[in-house]
């Protein structure tokens, strides 16, 4: 199952504050 | 890149999930403290920081840290029986993981919250003398057993 990764971590705390959920944040570094 | 399926299914049905690349947002790794890459970052629905940890772990002990920040979470936000439940479930399910012995404190904590017994602390105390006797969170809990 993939994971449904966003990009902009505002947009993510927005969505965690309308649906009540956690965010998780990946800070990385992976070769792109 | 989350190839475990319990690990992808676990943060996609209690998160939103977001990847920050160092070199795509250097200003987004400063603005959250992150120096070091993997950093993962749980932040409240507020958008507090409630839990982080840094570097790679295999998925019995990442699953463990990622519920560890859920029951911290819910610790911050008073929901003692919701935050005592995943802390035991921890504890329950990721025994031999670095997070067991914290959950298993802050489980004993959280019941206390709710209940306002100082039986809870001391079952705790009591409950390291036989499971994790030698950690820093024994230790910690050693106090309420006296």
């Amino acid at each position: 199952m993939p994971i449904n990764w966003m990009k902009d971590v505002d947009a993510a705390l927005a969505e965690a504050k309308r649906t009540g959920r956690a965010v998780l944040a990946d800070f990385n570094a992976a070769p792109m | 890149m989350y190839p475990n399926d319990r690990v992808a299914t676990f943060v996609t049905e209690n998160f939103v999930p977001v990847k920050i690349h160092i070199k795509e947002q250097p200003e987004v790794f400063r603005r959250f403290g992150a120096q070091w890459t993997p950093t993962l970052m749980v932040l409240d629905p507020d958008g507090v920081e409630r839990h982080r940890f840094e570097g790679f772990l295999p998925p019995t002990d990442f699953l463990a840290q990622l519920e560890l920040g859920l029951a911290k979470a819910a610790f911050a936000r008073e929901r003692w029986r919701e935050a005592e439940d995943r802390y035991r479930r921890i504890a329950r399910e990721f025994p031999d993981t670095d997070a067991a012995p914290e959950a298993l404190y802050w489980a004993g904590v959280s019941r206390y919250k709710a209940s306002g017994d100082a039986a809870a602390l001391a079952d705790t105390a009591r409950a390291f003398r036989t499971r994790y006797s030698g950690t820093s969170w024994a230790k910690r809990a050693s106090v309420w057993g006296r």
